[in-house]
């Protein structure tokens, strides 16, 4: 429990400290803040681990009068996660946002947006209450957006404005549900309402809900906003944009459809939810194949991963006995999310490592790059292979679990789906991997740290190891798994 | 009598709103919607609603617009201040009305929401007023967390001053003549106000009030102050300013965290110090919220502009 405070207050704290404390104190202190963050995830998830859900009222009030947390294996694996792609980031921040390099007002932004996007990712995995999780993605929306317009150009700003707009109609709609089901059942904590009487309006609330959640989530045809956004931060926001914040949106869907009113799963909105997912992964795919830049070709790709989360809804449980593991796409969908969010952070990170060399992240520029950044260039490969699925990768896992799940569903245009998206992956990345292989070398470029370009490096690997050891993470993402994930909705 | 009241204001409402998204003009909207807050604060009013009814006619009204002036002011200066095609693009207008038909029609199928039964717990909770016992003790990870929002959204704003502006004083510089109204303003107000915004964090604990009232209205005046040039323009470095701004949420985290070294949960007040610490929890978030505020409205670093 200890270990659960700390992981809620710690960045909260340190973003307070960095902004009070002189400058030269930021980077220890925000070093200090992730190794810290990094053994409290690690504490926590043995602890559920070991004894099974951690659970926390905040204040000592039981709701419906408090709040209640709960970090089950799921909210768990995402803390771990998270802590990860932050200390990583971090690391990679030391060089990349330094004030010399970026200014004093990207520098000393960044510290801070970091720190509080960190507090507020922590502060959703665990919440079982619908306010409290609004309150969450809002701090979590204006840290993203905040983070977007870093770099400061017209562009940046531009598409800042634009991810505000679509991120504001989010919780304005997300709100309009949440007040509907608290007018409805006096209650807003996720096990109170799983037992609560069905009231008329709560198929209206859970739509408004989902609606909104779906825009923060880049769900298409919301996904406009997100592929300029992530791509005209400077690297390491966006390895936390792409990453992570898109989980946090995500998660409460799931605890919404599947723990708090799975009851109003009707098999028409579950298959449009993964029609809207199955579009999101061929279209993504496609405009990742378009561009000419790394970073949007990565950004694009986070359109296309996202929709397979959303594959989800219609297969989990999907022929639950036939296969050898229970609740094959719930737990292939949440294995996507955590090596989609430590693959795609390494690819923004050793992007940004290409244009701290070269300059530039056109893929012209970076031909025959391998020979100068052999590191950087193989984090980049080891990622791609989890974003395209293939073995023995995290990503491999968790498609591997989706498609037997359609197979034993008979859902087969969903498994022709997680093939498409997985071959246009492969096309979509190989495009960079020509330029990065290419045998001539354009220009001479600066030379990089070699710790810095072992920061990605180190990510792309740890999704590699999620599937290389994919039973541990598979028993914790058990631990206080909702019923309806192995029976389906 | 009062329904006749109510439906004139229910079509005060209707008829402002509509005026301020379906005219021509930038500075007719943003009149419109500064009376539009002020039509919905009576609204909330009448609902009984007085805790709502303050913040909306402080930030809703006061604050936003102010901030919509100024924003105006800017787009007029480069003479961007007509709108091309009145009124709202036909897809928001539709995704809008749907949402209205939609939730008039939740309205109509709702039973009549039964108040939360605070009253057993509210003799524990320090604060005699039901919202502040909600706001400061069942629900504080909310509030804790809101009051960090405002931070998050005040460095959002701060992102946007341009690189080589960053070091400058923050907001416009505003220009007042010395015998001119606002200056007189400047200095009527702010007593009044300061003592209006303690009164109001002082009795929220027990009647209507709290922190985010009170540390609206100061915000009014400390922005007044700012506008008559009475207070000059703070730099962003300024460790005082940031000192003020971190005080509320660090207070209250602190506090928080205490409870759980000393043997309670994370945020829980025991009752018999309960009400002192809510007192000292909202003295110090009025401060962080009030300078907030302001700074929120004021906007960017920005180096003044050179004479033409």
């Amino acid at each position: 429990m200890t270990s659960l405070v700390v992981l809620l207050t710690l960045p909260l704290v340190a973003a307070l400290a960095v902004l009070a404390l002189p400058e030269r104190r930021r980077e220890p202190l925000g070093l200090l803040t992730v190794a810290i963050g990094l053994v409290a995830a690690l504490t926590l998830a043995a602890s559920v681990w070991r004894s099974g859900p951690v659970l926390l009222t905040l204040g000592g009030w039981t709701p419906p009068l408090g709040i209640a947390l709960r970090a089950d294996g799921l909210a768990v694996a995402l803390i771990l996660m998270s802590a990860l792609v932050m200390s990583a980031v971090a690391l990679a921040a030391r060089f990349e946002m330094r004030a010399t390099r970026v200014g004093p007002r990207a520098a000393f932004g960044f510290w801070v947006l970091m720190a509080l996007l960190w507090g507020a990712l922590n502060a959703v995995y665990v919440s079982r209450d619908l306010f409290n999780l609004y309150v969450g993605i809002e701090l979590l929306s204006l840290a993203a957006v905040a983070l977007v317009a870093l770099s400061g150009t017209a562009k940046a700003l531009a598409a800042a404005l634009r991810y505000m707009i679509f991120a504001l109609v989010g919780s304005v709609l997300y709100l309009a549900g949440v007040v509907l089901t608290y007018a409805a059942h006096g209650v807003l904590d996720i096990g109170l309402l799983a037992a609560r009487m069905p009231a008329e309006s709560d198929a209206l609330a859970l739509g408004l809900m989902t609606a909104g959640l779906l825009a923060k989530t880049a769900l298409f045809p919301f996904h406009v906003w997100l592929p300029t956004a992530h791509a005209a931060a400077p690297a390491p926001a966006s390895a936390l944009l792409s990453a992570l914040v898109p989980k946090a949106s995500f998660l409460i869907l799931i605890r919404l459809w599947f723990e708090a009113m799975p009851d109003l799963a009707s098999s028409a909105a579950v298959m449009m939810l993964a029609v809207l997912g199955s579009i999101a992964v061929i279209w993504g795919g496609v405009l990742a194949l378009v561009q000419s830049r790394l970073k949007l070709i990565v950004a694009y790709s986070t359109v296309a991963q996202l929709g397979y989360l959303f594959l989800i809804f219609p297969l989990a449980g999907g022929g639950g006995s036939v296969q050898p593991w229970s609740a094959g796409a719930w737990t292939g969908a949440m294995f996507l999310a955590l090596s989609h969010g430590l693959a795609k952070a390494a690819m923004f990170l050793a992007a940004g490592i290409c244009i701290a060399a070269v300059g530039s992240d056109r893929l012209g520029d970076l031909r025959g790059l391998v020979r100068h950044l052999p590191m950087t260039v193989a984090a980049l490969a080891l990622a791609a292979i989890t974003l395209a699925g293939l073995p023995p990768s995290g990503g491999f896992t968790a498609k591997y679990l989706l498609m037997t799940s359609a197979l034993a569903a008979g859902q087969w245009p969903l498994a022709l789906v997680l093939v498409g998206g997985g071959l246009l992956a492969a096309a979509y990345l190989y495009r960079p991997m020509a330029a990065l292989f290419a045998r001539e070398a354009r220009i001479a470029p600066r030379p990089v740290p070699r710790i810095w370009q072992a920061v990605p490096l180190t990510l792309a690997a740890s999704a590699i190891l999620l599937g290389l050891f994919s039973a541990t993470p598979f028993d914790l993402l058990q631990i206080g798994r909702p019923e309806p994930a192995e029976e389906g909705l | 009598m009062s329904l006749a009241l109510d439906l004139a204001l229910c079509a005060l409402i209707l008829g402002v709103s509509l005026a301020a998204v379906a005219g021509a003009g930038v500075f007719r909207a943003v009149i419109f919607f500064i009376t539009y807050g002020l039509f919905v604060a009576i609204g909330w009013a009448r609902l009984g609603a007085y805790d709502v009814a303050l913040a909306e006619a402080a930030i809703g009204a006061g604050l936003t617009g102010v901030l919509l002036l100024t924003a105006q002011g800017r787009l007029r200066r480069v003479q961007a201040d007509r709108t091309e095609r009145p009124g709202a693009p036909l897809p928001a207008a539709l995704a809008g009305g749907a949402v209205t038909l939609a939730l008039a029609w939740a309205w109509f199928v709702l039973p009549v929401p039964e108040a939360p039964d605070v009253a057993q717990a509210l003799p524990q909770s320090g604060a005699g007023n039901p919202v502040t016992a909600v706001l400061l003790n069942f629900r504080a990870w909310d509030t804790l967390l809101e009051s960090i929002v405002l931070l998050a959204a005040l460095l959002g704003v701060w992102m946007l001053a341009r690189d080589a502006d960053w070091d400058a004083p923050l907001g416009p510089r505003y220009h007042a003549r010395p015998s001119g109204v606002l200056a007189y303003f400047g200095r009527v107000l702010p007593p009044i106000g300061l003592i209006f915004g303690v009164y109001l964090v002082w009795a929220g604990t027990e009647t209507v009030g709290g922190a985010f009232q009170g540390g609206t209205v100061l915000a009014g005046v400390v922005l007044v102050a700012m506008m008559a040039q009475v207070l000059p323009p703070p730099r962003a470095s300024k460790r005082l300013l940031r000192a003020a701004l971190v005080l509320g949420p660090g207070v209250f985290l602190l506090s928080g965290l205490a409870a759980a070294a000393l043997g309670g949960s994370f945020l829980s007040l025991s009752a018999a110090l309960a009400k002192p610490a809510i007192l000292i929890i909202e003295a110090a978030l009025t401060v962080s919220i009030a300078v907030t505020l302001a700074l929120l409205v004021i906007g960017p670093a920005e180096a003044p502009e050179p004479a033409p």
